[in-house]
């Protein structure tokens, strides 16, 4: 027996209803996670933003006798209780390394202290009334006035919140995933090739496969534990260390990058294998000029991404002691340095006001280079996809 | 004991390089390329080849014909050992050429896939270009040094191959931009260009159209005087066409190896018959 198509669709009438309301479902998800991302992403720039400004105040700087043990005395008294301490303490060292300036006087910007930047951006803060007037007249006569702040690039940390940057702790992010990157991309890598090109398919290969796959998912502070045993205790690599704790990320990142150039790996067709096998290629020519650069774009991929996510990790950092205060940029991947994160994190836990702004500024800067890293990482798949 | 058949027939049988004379058929003036014998082949448990005999001559085509799933890419790829990359394959029996065993542990594959080369049945030329595609493997196997030789030996292959035409002007855009037919003919250039004893071929047209088609057999034709053809096709006419020797394949067995025309006018097995026929496959 036919049926007609209003007959059809009549029975029809359900599904469809039903594909819609699922539509319908999906888009509120979705919805609701952009909203989400907005409200993270508008709170951060809220918070972080004023960060990259920094209030800055004009001063006569006397380069007399008495500046030369005691910076403050170079400072009109008056002017001296809106300037940084951290300027004070510089100027005898100044003094010290030219002799020409003894008996000087220089008009000059300098860093105020943090409390006056925080009442110009408007925030909690200590200063008296008089003060506060002192400070508004000068903003008129535009002696005191916000600039970009480029101690926050160029300085490590600093008790002063004024005087704190990312710089000690950028280097140090770069170190440590350099050596994150020198260690788990070579034996990544190889171990991946090793295990879709060679291995044989036995219980022992099937077993490391299924393990690997579960490191993935180790909870990254165990990935510490581990480095404080095997890195500092046993082999005595020094703490705090960008070495160690480049190690102890490479631990994380290996199952990733492993995972993702084997699926590179397997994601190069079969034909071109046996092609190359046909013109008389051992295993290793079929890998090295055939295989390995149709897979290298996955691999890039791959272990960028497995990058981004170590260089966002704190948690197994804390236990190799890289979670400390950093003032100087470390000069050796055996001396004591931070990572970005950990910075922020470090910050975060500082109770003064003024440090939630560096506390946020950290994380834009962290979330501007993951984003960055990220978007290298698309970019290159898509350039380089390719249709079989 | 298998070893001790080689060591034997080894000394037996003289290779066909070094000038002395090897078996031939004597009725037609044939020399013998590969002697297959007892060759059975398992997957696993299950069994793909059963006690195999074939002799395949040098300067003919052999086509492979048979119902699909009987095991002609199988036992072509016992030719060249491309079975080795297949895991779970346990071979008994012996496939020669120049009277070695090809599978004897002294052989080297690299060495046999030198000699024995391959052309697929889905043209798979390397995602490089033209020029790369023919003068990889040479260059890997030493074959030449000096730039000039390399360039003529890609021309000379690539003029075998009968694709020279089409492709001089443009032999740095990757070979994967050529048509199907033109791919699969870069593939045989790509064979050649090793200069081999042997080609086998798997459904070299089956993925291409009339034309292309047609343009491959002529190519078999002219390729017959330097090399050993063994082809497998699903095509009866192609097989009338091309081959000078077939051999019936089914459910892993040879029901019958005849020269092409008794084959096709005359075959002595009734399955063989019905097969080509159209009664059956
Ligand atoms: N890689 C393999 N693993 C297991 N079985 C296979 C494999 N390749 C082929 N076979 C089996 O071997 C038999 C012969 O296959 P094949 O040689 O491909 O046949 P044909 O080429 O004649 O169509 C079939 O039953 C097929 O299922
Ligand atoms: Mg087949």
């Amino acid at each position: 027996m036919s049926h007609s198509f209003d007959e059809i669709s009549a029975q029809l009438k359900r599904r469809h209803r039903k594909s819609a309301r699922l539509k319908w479902m999906s888009m509120a998800s979705l919805g609701i996670a952009l909203l989400f991302l907005v409200v993270f992403f508008a709170d951060m720039l809220n918070k972080g933003l004023p960060a990259f400004q920094q209030a800055y105040v004009q001063v006569e700087v006397d380069y007399n006798e008495d500046a030369e043990t005691m910076g403050r005395a170079a400072l009109d008294p008056e002017i001296a209780s809106l300037v940084s301490r951290s300027f004070e303490r510089l100027i005898p060292g100044m003094i010290r390394d030219d002799a020409d300036l003894l008996g000087t006087t220089e008009t000059r910007w300098v860093l105020t202290n943090s409390q006056v930047d925080q009442y110009l951006k408007g925030h909690r803060n200590e200063l008296s009334d008089d003060e506060k007037a002192a400070i508004d007249e000068r903003v008129e006569d535009g002696q005191v006035d916000m600039k970009f702040n480029t101690t926050f690039f160029s300085q490590g940390d600093s008790k002063m919140a004024e005087r704190a940057g990312i710089m000690a702790a950028a280097v140090g992010t770069i170190m440590t995933m350099l050596v994150t990157l020198a260690v788990s991309f070579p034996i990544g890598v190889m171990t991946a090739i090793y295990l879709e090109e060679f291995a044989p398919d036995n219980r022992f290969t099937q077993a490391i496969e299924i393990n690997i796959n579960n490191l993935a998912a180790i909870p990254s502070i165990l990935f510490g534990l581990l480095g404080l045993a095997v890195f500092i205790n046993f082999f005595g690599v020094p703490r705090s260390s960008p070495l160690v704790g480049g190690l102890t990320l490479a631990l994380m990142t290996l199952p990733v990058i492993i995972i993702s150039t084997r699926a590179a790996l397997r994601s190069v067709p079969d034909s071109i294998r046996q092609g190359a096998f046909a013109v008389g290629c051992s295993r290793w020519q079929v890998v090295r000029d055939h295989v390995l650069p149709l897979a290298l774009p996955g691999i890039m991929t791959g272990s960028i991404i497995g990058l981004a996510q170590a260089m966002g990790e704190t948690a197994p950092l804390i236990i190799v002691g890289m979670v400390a205060f950093i003032p100087d940029v470390s000069a050796s991947f055996t001396e004591a340095a931070t990572v970005l994160p950990a910075q922020v994190f470090t910050w975060a836990g500082e109770p003064e006001r003024a440090f939630v702004e560096k506390t946020a500024g950290g994380i834009l800067v962290l979330l501007a280079v993951l984003i960055f890293m990220n978007a290298t990482a698309v970019m290159l798949r898509k350039k380089f996809e390719r249709r079989w | 004991m298998n070893s001790q058949v080689a060591e034997r027939e080894m000394t037996s049988m003289t290779s066909q390089r070094t000038g002395q004379p090897v078996t031939r058929n004597e009725q037609v003036g044939h020399d013998l390329s590969v002697r297959v014998r007892d060759l059975s082949l398992w997957y696993g448990e299950h069994q793909a080849l059963h006690n195999v005999n074939i002799d395949i001559y040098q300067k003919n085509v052999t086509a492979l014909i048979g119902p699909s799933g009987c095991g002609k890419s199988t036992f072509l790829r016992c030719l060249n050992r491309m079975n080795d990359l297949i895991r779970n394959v346990r071979i008994q029996g012996r496939v020669e050429m120049d009277g070695r065993d090809v599978n004897e542990p002294k052989m080297d594959e690299v060495a046999l896939r030198r000699r024995v080369g391959m052309v697929f049945q889905k043209p798979n030329p390397f995602p490089k270009s033209i020029f790369e595609n023919v003068a990889y493997a040479p260059r890997m196997h030493d074959l030449v040094s000096r730039k000039a030789d390399q360039d003529e030996l890609v021309e000379r292959s690539l003029r075998d191959a009968g694709l020279w035409e089409e492709v001089k002007d443009k032999l740095h855009q990757p070979g994967t931009s050529l048509s199907g037919g033109q791919q699969q003919r870069l593939c045989i250039a790509r064979a050649i260009a090793v200069q081999p004893d042997v080609i086998l071929m798997d459904e070299p047209t089956s993925a291409l159209d009339p034309i292309s088609t047609a343009t491959i057999e002529d190519l078999m034709d002219k390729l017959k005087k330097q090399f050993t053809i063994v082809t497998v096709t699903h095509n009866m006419q192609q097989a009338a066409r091309v081959a000078d020797y077939t051999a019936f394949f089914h459910l892993g067995e040879i029901i019958e190896y005849n020269d092409t025309k008794t084959m096709f006018s005359n075959p002595h097995t009734k399955k063989a018959e019905d097969y080509i026929t159209g009664r059956f496959g």
